[in-house]
C-alpha cells in the first residue's frame, strides 16, 4: 500500500517534470516563423511512416541499421512491459497481465530476447564510438558533451535491460520456490540462464533482489524519460513529428522571400501602389534563432548528432570548417540559451549574442556548395542547407559582407546578364563558331 | 559554319510558334567549353527535326547563383525579367543545358508568375529516343568504359537519375557507377556559388577528391550533365595528368559523336 503511494507520486512527478520541460521545447519551437506544413497530409503520413516508423533512411549503412533497428524495436516493445509494470506499482498487483496466458508468456519470452539483443547493441555502438573511434563520432564539434551523451544513453540502456533480466530471473526463481504474491507466469528463455547465480538464495533475499530490480528499472525509465528533453536522444520522440512535417517539394527548390518579392516588384514597376510598412521591420533572411521557421528549430531538436551529414558534406570532407551537424547543434544550443533567457526575464532580453557570429561563423557558410547531400543522408529528414541558405541571405543582403568574389558576380550579373564580364549582345554567338 | 537555330521572335515574324524553348544558359553561351555542348544540343534536335527555338540576346542569367549565394534581391529581378520575356512570347515548353538553370526555371519560377513544363535535355534525349525519332548508332564506343556523374541539381535535387542513364546505355559501352552515385553522389564542388570564387581554406579541392573517385572505376569517358561539373571535372583529370586517357563529355556531346552530327 504504501509503496504503491510512493510509487505513484513518483511517477506523476516524473511525468510531470517530463511534461514541463516537453512544454518549454514546445515553445522554443514556436518562437520560429510561421510555416505552412499541412499540405498533402496522405504524402506526409506515408513519409512519417516510411521514414521514421520504418527507418527507411537508416538502410544506407546496414550495420548501424540492423543495430538500431534491435534498440529501436526494444524500445517499442518492451514498452508494453512498462505500462504493466506501471499497473502493478499504482495498484499494488504483480503481473497484472498474466491473465494472457500463452500470449503472456510470448511477450515475456519476447522482451527478453530483445532486451539482450539490446544490451549487445548498446555494447557494439559503444565499441564504435570509444573503441572504434569512427571518425564521424570525433570530428571537431563532437566536444566532450556530445560525446558524453551518447555514452550515458548507451550505459543507461544496457543498465536498464540488465536491471529488467534481473528482476526477471529473480522473479523466475520465487515462483519455482512457491513464494507467495508471486504467481506462475511468463516464460524467461534469457533470465532463465542467469537463475543460477541467483540459487541457493532465501526466499527473503531473492525478493530483496527482485523489488531492488524493479524499482531501478522503473526508476531508472522515468529518469531517462527526463534526461531526453537535455539530450540528443529526443529524436526518439521528434523524429515522428519531424518526418510529417518533411519539405515535399523537390530538394533543389529553394524558399521563395516574398517580402523581396513586394520590393523587387515595386522597383521594377515604380507605378505600383506601395504596400503598407509593416508592424515589425522586416530582416532579410536569418541573424538569430527567431528569425528561422519553426520547422527549421523543431529540426534542431530532432537532431541526434549521427554526423552521416557531415560525413557526406563535400566542404567537410575536403577540410573545410562547415560542418552540418554542427550547423544543427549550435542552432540547438543557442536556441537553448534563449530559451533559458525568456524563462528567466519573462520575455527574451537582449543578451548581445545571435547564433550568427557567436555560434556559425561565415567561413563555415560560405563554404556550402548547396548539394543536398547532407538532406539526402539525414535519417529523420532535417535540412541544415535551409539554415544555411536563410543565414547567407542575412550576410549578404543585410549586411553586404558576401566574399568580394561574389559581389563581383552579382554586379556582372545586374550590369551583363551573365556571372562573367561578357557583352548581352554576345549570347548567341555560339552559333556562329566551329 | 553556322548552325540553323532560330529565335523565338524570327519564328513570330513568320506567323509560327516553337515547340519548345531551348533554354541555353549563362555558361552554354559564353564558356567556350560549354558553348560545344550547346551546339551539340541544337545539332541533335536538328537531327530529329524538332522545331525548338532559342530566345537569343533575349535570354538573360536565370538567377541561380545569386539565389544560393544569398541575394535574394537579385534573383528575383532576373527572375522577373525573364518570366516577363517567357509570358510576353507565351512560352509553354522548356528544355535546358543545365541543371541549374533547369531546376530554378522548374522549381523556383512560378512562385513568382512563370509556370512551365521545363526539362533538360538529358530528358529531351530520352524523350526522343523512346518515340523512335532519335537513333544511336553505338558503334563509335564500342568496348568503351563510361562513368556517370550525376550532377546534384538534376539528380538529388530533382529526383533525375535514369535519363541520363538510359541515354548512355544506348551507346555500345559499359556504363559504370563511381563509388558514390544517384542519390550519394558526390558534388563536384561548384555549385551553391562556389565556382564564382575561391574555395574556403581546407586540405583538398573538392573536384579532386570527386574526380579521384571517378578515375578509380578507370573510366574512358566521365560522362556529365551539367556545365560546370564539365568544368569542374576536366580542371580534375588536367591536374591528375589523365587527359589523355580520360575525356568528360556531356552526354549531348556523347550522342553527337556516336552519331557523327
Amino acid at each position: 500500500m504504501i509503496q504503491g503511494i510512493v510509487f505513484t507520486l513518483i511517477l506523476a512527478a516524473g511525468i510531470y517534470f517530463f511534461a514541463r520541460n516537453v512544454g518549454r521545447i514546445r515553445r522554443n519551437i514556436l518562437l520560429g516563423k510561421p510555416l505552412d506544413r499541412t499540405d498533402r497530409p496522405a504524402e506526409r503520413w506515408k513519409t512519417m511512416l516510411r521514414v521514421a516508423f520504418g527507418q527507411s533512411k537508416m538502410t544506407v549503412r546496414p550495420i548501424p541499421a540492423f543495430f538500431h533497428f534491435i534498440i529501436y524495436a526494444g524500445f517499442l516493445i518492451i514498452n508494453i512491459e512498462v505500462l504493466e509494470i506501471m499497473i502493478d506499482g499504482v495498484v499494488g498487483t504483480h503481473r497484472v497481465f498474466s491473465f494472457l496466458g500463452p500470449v503472456y508468456d510470448f511477450l515475456i519470452g519476447g522482451f527478453e530476447i530483445l532486451a539482450l539483443l539490446t544490451v549487445i547493441a548498446c555494447v557494439v555502438f559503444l565499441a564504435r564510438r570509444n573503441i572504434l573511434k569512427l571518425k564521424r563520432f570525433w570530428s571537431r564539434e563532437m566536444t566532450s558533451w556530445p560525446r558524453s551523451d551518447a555514452n550515458i544513453i548507451l550505459f543507461t540502456e544496457i543498465v536498464l535491460m540488465s536491471l529488467f533480466l534481473t528482476m526477471n530471473a529473480s522473479d523466475h526463481l520465487l515462483q519455482q520456490m512457491g513464494a507467495e504474491h508471486y504467481k506462475q507466469a511468463g516464460y524467461f528463455p534469457i533470465s532463465s540462464m542467469l537463475s543460477p547465480m541467483l540459487s541457493g538464495m532465501s526466499i527473503g533475499g531473492l525478493i530483496a533482489i527482485e523489488r531492488f530490480c524493479w524499482w531501478g528499472h522503473i526508476l531508472g525509465i522515468i529518469a531517462f524519460l527526463n534526461y531526453l528533453p537535455y539530450s540528443k536522444h529526443f529524436h526518439i520522440i521528434l523524429a515522428f513529428p519531424n518526418t510529417y512535417y518533411s519539405k515535399l517539394t523537390p530538394k533543389g527548390e529553394f524558399t521563395n522571400l516574398e517580402s523581396v518579392t513586394q520590393e523587387v516588384k515595386l522597383m521594377l514597376d515604380p507605378s505600383l501602389p506601395a504596400p503598407p510598412p509593416p508592424d515589425t521591420p522586416i530582416r532579410f533572411g536569418a541573424k538569430d534563432v527567431q528569425d528561422l521557421t519553426w520547422k527549421q528549430l523543431m529540426d534542431s531538436y530532432t537532431c541526434t548528432e549521427c554526423g552521416r551529414c557531415t560525413s557526406v558534406c563535400p566542404a567537410n570532407i575536403t577540410g573545410k570548417l562547415l560542418s552540418p551537424r554542427k550547423i544543427m547543434m549550435d542552432t540547438r544550443d543557442r536556441l537553448t540559451e534563449v530559451g533559458k533567457n525568456i524563462d528567466q526575464n519573462g520575455a527574451f532580453k537582449d543578451d548581445g549574442k545571435t547564433l550568427l557570429n557567436d555560434y556559425i561563423k561565415p567561413e563555415e557558410l560560405w563554404a556550402c556548395t548547396t548539394c543536398n547531400a547532407c538532406t539526402e543522408a539525414c535519417p529523420v529528414n532535417i535540412d541544415p542547407l535551409s539554415i544555411i541558405v536563410d543565414m547567407r541571405r542575412y550576410l549578404v543582403m543585410e549586411q553586404s559582407e558576401a566574399p568580394t568574389e561574389w559581389n563581383g558576380m552579382f554586379s556582372k550579373i545586374e550590369n551583363n546578364q551573365a556571372p562573367w564580364q561578357f557583352s548581352p549582345a554576345d549570347r548567341f554567338n555560339w552559333k556562329n563558331e566551329e | 559554319m553556322t548552325l540553323k537555330v532560330r529565335t523565338v521572335q524570327d519564328f513570330i515574324n513568320n506567323g509560327e510558334s516553337p515547340e519548345i524553348l531551348f533554354w541555353v544558359g549563362c555558361a552554354g553561351s559564353f564558356d567556350q567549353r560549354a558553348q560545344k555542348i550547346t551546339r551539340a544540343i541544337a545539332k541533335i534536335l536538328n537531327s530529329c527535326n524538332v522545331s525548338f527555338a532559342v530566345l537569343g540576346t533575349e535570354e538573360s542569367c536565370n538567377g541561380d547563383p545569386a539565389k544560393r549565394a544569398g541575394n535574394e534581391f537579385l534573383f528575383q529581378m532576373q527572375a522577373l525579367m525573364n518570366i516577363q520575356t517567357l509570358n510576353g512570347y507565351s512560352i509553354t515548353k522548356i528544355v535546358t543545358g543545365c541543371p541549374h538553370c533547369f531546376n530554378t526555371l522548374k522549381n523556383e519560377y512560378p512562385q513568382l508568375g512563370g509556370t512551365y513544363q521545363v526539362i533538360h535535355h538529358s530528358m529531351l534525349l530520352q524523350q526522343l529516343i523512346n518515340e523512335g525519332k532519335l537513333k544511336v548508332q553505338g558503334g563509335k564506343f564500342l568496348g568503351k568504359k563510361i562513368v556517370f556523374h550525376d550532377p546534384c541539381y538534376l539528380g538529388r535535387g530533382n529526383d533525375v537519375y535514369e535519363a541520363p542513364r538510359d541515354v548512355i546505355k544506348k551507346l555500345d559501352a559499359e556504363l559504370f557507377e563511381a563509388k558514390r552515385h544517384r542519390e550519394n553522389a558526390l558534388c563536384c564542388g561548384a555549385g551553391g556559388a562556389q565556382i564564382f570564387k575561391e574555395a574556403e581554406p581546407g586540405n583538398k579541392e573538392i573536384n579532386i577528391e570527386r574526380t579521384e573517385e571517378i578515375l578509380e572505376s578507370k573510366p574512358d569517358y566521365i560522362a556529365v550533365g551539367c556545365p560546370f561539373c564539365i568544368t569542374m571535372l576536366s580542371d580534375g583529370v588536367k591536374t591528375l595528368n589523365k587527359e589523355d586517357t580520360v575525356k568528360v563529355l556531356d552526354i549531348a556531346e556523347l550522342i553527337e559523336k556516336a552519331n557523327d552530327l
